[in-house]
C-alpha cells in the first residue's frame, strides 16, 4: 500500500511553505526534515522534555505532539524566527548568551520559544514566576539557575526594547511586537 | 517512535465528522492529541483513520450559566483555566486544571478529551464525577447524555461508542453553602500525580457539615469518589479529619506501581484527605461569610 500524501501549506516564521507529507508526519519532523529548520530539537518525542516547543499562534506547544496536517491555518514560530530582522539575537537569545543559560544547547530552542511567549504574557515576572515559566522544559546540563537568570535578564532587555520604541497608540500593540 | 500509517480526515462540519467515524470501525477522534499522539508514536494505538475535529471551531465554546459550566470539545485546558466566569460559578475547575500537566500541554490539550480519555491518573474525570456532571455525545444516530457516574468503565476505557463524538462536558455550579478544594502530590511539577484529591463540603445555614465527599485520582483503577460526611458531620478538627482519612481508605484500594508502593499511596490518601477536606471547609466558611455580608464582598479566588 502506498501511503496517501497531503499537500500542506504551513505558515512558518512569517513565510508560507508547502510540504507534501503523509498524515503521520509529526510537525517537528516536517519542520526539521521537510523544511530544513533544524533549530527545533527533538528529545523524547512524547511531550515531556520540551526541546521541540514552538509557538502556534503565539502559544507554546509541543511540535512532537502535533501532526503537520493538523497545523494548517496556524502561524508557526520556531527558534529561527526569534532573531531580529537584521539577524542579531532577539532579547531572549541575548539574555541566554549573557547569563550563560546554555551548555550543550540541546534544550535551548524549547526554552527560548517558551520564554518568548511567557514574557509576552507577563513582561516582568517575579523570581517564582520566572521559575514557573520554564517548569515544563528539561535541561540536563545547566542546573536551571542560569536559565532562570536569563528569564529575568530577558525581561529587562524586553522592557528596554519596548521603551526605546516610538510611542504607539496602545500598550497592547507595542507589547505584541516584542521579539519575534 | 513514529506512528504507523493512518488515513486522515479533517471535516468542516460535525455531521461530516460523525459520518466519517461511522464509516470506519477502527477510527479515532483527534482533539488536542496530547494523549493520543504519544500513544500513536509509541505504537500503543494504530487506528486506520483519524478524524481531526480541530476544524470545527463551534466546538470550542465555553458557556457559563447559573447552573454550571458547559465546556465544548475543542476548548483547550488553558482557555477553561483562564475563564473568569467559569471560575466564579465552579471554582473547582480552575483549582484542578492548574494541576493538569504544564502550560504548554494545556495550550493544546482539551478538557473534554482528557475526560473521555478516561485516565484514572487525570484530574478532570474525578472532578466531573465529584460534581455530578455529565458528557453530551453525538453520533449519526443522535445525541445522548452520559452521567459522569456511567462514563468510566476501566483504565482508559469510557462508555462512549466508537462512532460517538463527545461534544460537550457539563460541570454543575457550586451549590450554596458549599466549598471546594484540590491538591495532589506528584514527583515533579506537571507530572501525573501519585495521588490527588478533590473535595466538596457543604454547610447548612447554621454552619453544620451536611455533605462531605472526596474524589481520588491515581489511587484506584478508576477515578473514585468516597462519601466522608459521617466522619466530619460532628465538626471539622484534627481528630475528625484523621478519621476521614481512614474512612476514605475503606472505599479505596491503593495500588503499588513503579512510582509509589501501595502503603505510600495509602499514606498520601490519609494526609491529602485531611488537608483537602480542611481546605474545602475553610472555603465553604469563607463563601458563606461572603454571601451573608452581601454581594460587594470579594467572592472569587
Ligand atoms: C507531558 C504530558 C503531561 C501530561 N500531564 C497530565 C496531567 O498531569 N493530568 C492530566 O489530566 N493530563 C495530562 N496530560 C494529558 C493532557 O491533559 C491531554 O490533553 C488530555 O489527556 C487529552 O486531551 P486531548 O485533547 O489532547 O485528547 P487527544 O489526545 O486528542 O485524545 C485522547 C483520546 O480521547 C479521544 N477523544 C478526544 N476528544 C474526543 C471527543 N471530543 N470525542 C470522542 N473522543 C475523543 C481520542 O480519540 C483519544 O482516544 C499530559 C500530557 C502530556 C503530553
Ligand atoms: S521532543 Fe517534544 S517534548 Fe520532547
Ligand atoms: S544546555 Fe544541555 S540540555 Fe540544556
Amino acid at each position: 500500500m502506498t501511503e496517501e500524501l497531503h499537500e500542506v501549506r504551513l505558515s512558518v516564521n512569517g513565510t508560507t511553505r508547502e510540504v507534501r507529507v503523509p498524515a503521520r508526519r509529526l510537525l517537528s519532523d516536517a519542520l526539521r526534515h521537510d523544511l530544513g529548520l533544524t533549530g527545533t530539537h527533538v528529545g523524547c518525542e512524547h511531550g515531556v522534555c520540551g526541546a521541540c516547543t514552538i509557538l502556534v499562534d503565539g502559544r507554546p506547544m509541543r511540535s512532537c505532539l502535533l501532526f503537520a496536517v493538523s497545523a494548517v491555518g496556524t502561524e508557526i514560530t520556531t527558534v529561527e524566527g526569534l532573531t531580529n530582522p537584521d539577524g542579531s539575537l532577539g532579547h531572549v537569545q541575548q539574555a541566554f548568551a549573557e547569563c550563560h543559560g546554555l551548555q550543550c544547547g540541546f534544550c535551548t530552542p524549547g526554552f527560548l520559544t517558551t520564554i518568548t511567549a511567557g514574557l509576552r504574557e507577563n513582561p516582568s515576572p517575579t523570581h517564582d514566576e520566572a521559575r514557573d515559566m520554564i517548569a515544563g522544559n528539561l535541561c540536563r546540563c545547566t542546573g536551571y539557575q542560569n536559565i532562570v537568570k536569563a528569564v529575568e535578564r530577558a525581561a529587562v532587555l524586553g522592557l528596554d526594547t519596548v521603551a526605546a520604541r516610538p510611542t504607539r497608540p496602545t500598550n497592547e500593540s507595542a507589547r505584541d511586537e516584542g521579539a519575534s | 517512535m513514529k506512528p504507523a500509517p493512518f488515513a486522515y480526515r479533517r471535516p468542516g462540519s460535525l455531521s461530516e465528522a460523525l459520518a466519517a467515524l461511522a464509516g470506519e470501525a477502527n477510527a479515532k477522534v483527534l482533539a488536542g492529541g496530547q494523549s493520543l499522539v504519544p500513544l500513536l508514536s509509541m505504537r500503543l494505538a494504530a487506528p486506520a483513520l483519524l478524524v481531526d475535529i480541530n476544524g470545527l471551531p463551534d466546538l470550542a465554546a465555553i458557556e457559563v450559566t447559573d447552573d454550571g459550566v458547559r465546556v465544548g470539545a475543542l476548548a483547550r485546558h488553558a482557555d477553561v483555566l483562564a475563564h473568569e466566569e467559569a471560575r466564579r460559578v465552579q471554582p473547582l475547575l480552575a483549582m484542578a486544571l492548574h494541576h493538569v500537566a504544564h502550560a504548554t500541554i494545556r495550550n493544546r490539550g482539551t478538557t473534554v478529551g482528557s475526560i473521555v480519555h478516561a485516565d484514572a491518573a487525570a484530574e478532570m474525570p474525578v472532578v466531573l464525577i465529584l460534581l455530578g456532571g455529565s458528557v453530551e455525545v453525538e453520533s449519526t444516530a443522535g445525541r445522548r447524555t452520559i452521567a459522569a457516574d456511567d462514563l468510566f468503565l476501566g483504565p482508559l476505557e469510557s462508555s462512549l461508542h466508537h462512532d460517538e463524538i463527545a461534544v460537550q462536558a457539563f460541570f454543575p455550579a457550586l451549590p450554596p453553602g458549599a466549598g471546594v478544594a484540590f491538591d495532589e502530590i506528584a514527583r515533579r511539577h506537571g507530572d501525573y500525580a501519585l495521588c490527588g484529591v478533590a473535595a466538596l463540603l457543604r454547610l447548612d445555614p447554621d454552619g453544620a457539615v451536611v455533605e462531605a465527599r472526596a474524589g481520588f485520582l491515581s489511587v484506584n483503577e478508576l477515578p473514585t469518589v468516597v462519601d466522608l460526611t459521617a466522619a466530619v458531620a460532628g465538626g471539622v478538627d484534627d481528630v475528625s479529619l484523621a478519621a476521614a482519612g481512614e474512612a476514605a481508605l475503606t472505599g479505596l484500594d491503593p495500588e503499588g506501581d513503579i512510582h509509589a508502593t501501595a502503603a505510600y499511596r495509602a499514606q498520601l490518601v490519609r494526609v491529602l484527605t485531611a488537608r483537602v477536606l480542611r481546605a474545602a471547609y475553610d472555603d465553604a466558611l469563607a463563601r458563606s461569610a461572603a454571601a451573608s455580608t452581601g454581594p460587594s464582598t470579594e467572592r472569587t479566588r
